[in-house]
């Protein structure tokens, strides 16, 4: 069973439709129990850091999110990829879950904010499943990115500036761009983490 | 670098797709979902619904549509019509819209255009501007393009964004439904005016009318409705010409 975590962030209806259609059980879910027994933990989310960090903590998920990173496969989503990096800086400074070092940080570009749109990947690793996906368009919805060390890279966008797409620590991976929002692509992409993972 | 979008828009009257807005001769093309099922998969970047129902019960009717495109449709969609109230687009996005258009109650009460954003974020709130050319430039028009507000279309269009608009959607109603291509000079004039996407709308009869306004404007995004839906063009064919003309677009199908 794929647990996603539902903690106010956003909707989540198409996240676990997108899993459904790959034949797996998902639950949505904001309960420890639930989280324990799962299999593959995903964090989506939509919002500003901020307000997700604070969402997290009056849970009581804070701890329990950082240790199953360490345990079992594990994916953000959107807000919920930034949420896996040490400090956000949307809505003033706040921590973050700390499972990948680095930052969020406005993008710092010429063309227009947010980067809403369809926009192809670079892949940077040498990493089979991913590398099929070089070029592929995927949407993204986003204002802010991760500034993180290039060792945890996988995939990137240009837009104005390289910006990071995919990221990937051991077991944990996140995703910048909404899979379940970019057809036939995001549900691929969504069956490499789950190969992967 | 981030492709140029072109959008199907499907206008839905009490739940089912319809062919024109002008209310004298509808007639009826479909089911909403199963033809954005199909656009999406023909390889459209987005899906439109405009809701032209009259009644409360079309009303209720769009929700149920749009809970089942979320389960069914994988690409971003947005739906416009009728929006008046913060609750409004709160049960639309709760349904699984992606974004949610308004238009004149936008005009009439521009502070629902910030409660909106402030409460979803601007990514998700598209300002509808149906514009029309006077002596003195464009206004905007509501009520289906019917009523002239006597506004200045392009001063509205940066006080949407002021106000906190993630998008304008830009219909020109004196191109709309003439299919002799998209008013180029009002995208431009609007496109320049704004830091925000403007998606092209009004007067798309062929797919070297996307090339056309993709190169001559600097628009994010353009949408059409009749060519898609008679069959007369698919999106394949749109993007095949928008790839000829060298506009970056994306590949539809699959890896």
């Amino acid at each position: 069973m794929i647990a996603i975590v539902d903690y106010g962030m956003g909707n989540v209806a198409s996240v676990s439709t997108a899993f459904r259609r790959l034949g797996y059980d998902v639950l949505l879910t904001d309960k420890l129990d639930d989280l324990e027994q799962a299999t593959h933990i995903i964090l989506p989310g939509v919002g500003s850091f901020q307000a997700a960090v604070q969402e997290i903590d009056d849970r009581g998920l804070r701890e329990p999110l950082q240790r199953l990173a360490k345990e079992k496969p594990f994916l953000g989503i959107c807000l919920g990829m930034q949420l896996l990096f040490t400090e956000g800086y949307e809505g003033g400074i706040s921590s973050g879950l700390d499972i990948i070092p680095g930052t969020v940080e406005k993008i710092k570009t010429d063309y227009l904010l947010p980067h809403i749109g369809w926009n192809a990947l670079n892949i940077t690793i040498d990493n089979k499943p991913f590398k099929s996906f070089q070029d592929k368009h995927v949407y993204f919805v986003h204002s802010f990115e991760a500034k993180t060390n290039s060792n945890f890279l996988v995939a990137t966008t240009d837009y104005g500036t390289d910006v990071p797409a995919i990221v990937q620590k051991g077991n944990v991976f996140g995703i910048q761009f909404h899979p379940e929002k970019s057809g036939e692509v995001g549900i691929e992409i969504l069956k490499a983490f789950l190969q992967a993972g | 670098m981030i492709v140029k979008r072109i959008i199907p828009c499907l206008d839905v009257k009490e739940g089912k797709v319809v062919k024109g807005t002008n209310f004298v001769s509808l007639r009826e093309l479909g089911d909403p979902v199963d033809m954005a099922s199909s656009y999406s998969k023909n390889g459209a970047d987005e899906i439109i619904f405009l809701d032209i129902s009259a009644t409360n019960e079309g009303r209720q009717t769009m929700v149920d549509i749009v809970k089942e495109t979320a389960e069914k449709v994988f690409v971003p969609f947005t739906v416009g019509g009728g929006v008046r109230t913060i609750d409004d687009v709160t049960r639309l996005l709760k349904a699984g819209a992606d974004k949610v258009g308004m238009n004149s109650a936008a005009v009439t009460n521009p502070e629902l255009i910030t409660e909106s954003a402030s409460r979803f974020g601007s990514q998700c709130i598209v300002v509808a501007i149906d514009a029309k050319l006077y002596d003195d430039g464009w206004h905007v028009m509501t009520y289906g393009g019917s009523k002239d507000t006597g506004i200045d279309a392009i001063k509205w269009a940066q006080t949407a964004e002021q106000k906190g608009a993630g998008e304008i959607l830009l219909t020109s109603v004196d191109t709309d439904g003439v299919k002799d291509g998209f008013d180029l000079e009002l995208t431009q004039a609007v496109v320049d005016a704004v830091r925000i996407p403007v998606i092209a709308s009004g007067g798309c009869g062929k797919p070297e009318h996307f090339s056309e306004v993709f190169k001559k404007t600097d628009v994010s995004a353009a949408l059409a409705a009749s060519i898609f839906h008679e069959n007369t063009f698919s999106i394949e064919e749109v993007k095949e010409n928008c790839k000829s003309q060298g506009v970056n677009i994306r590949e539809a199908g699959l890896l």
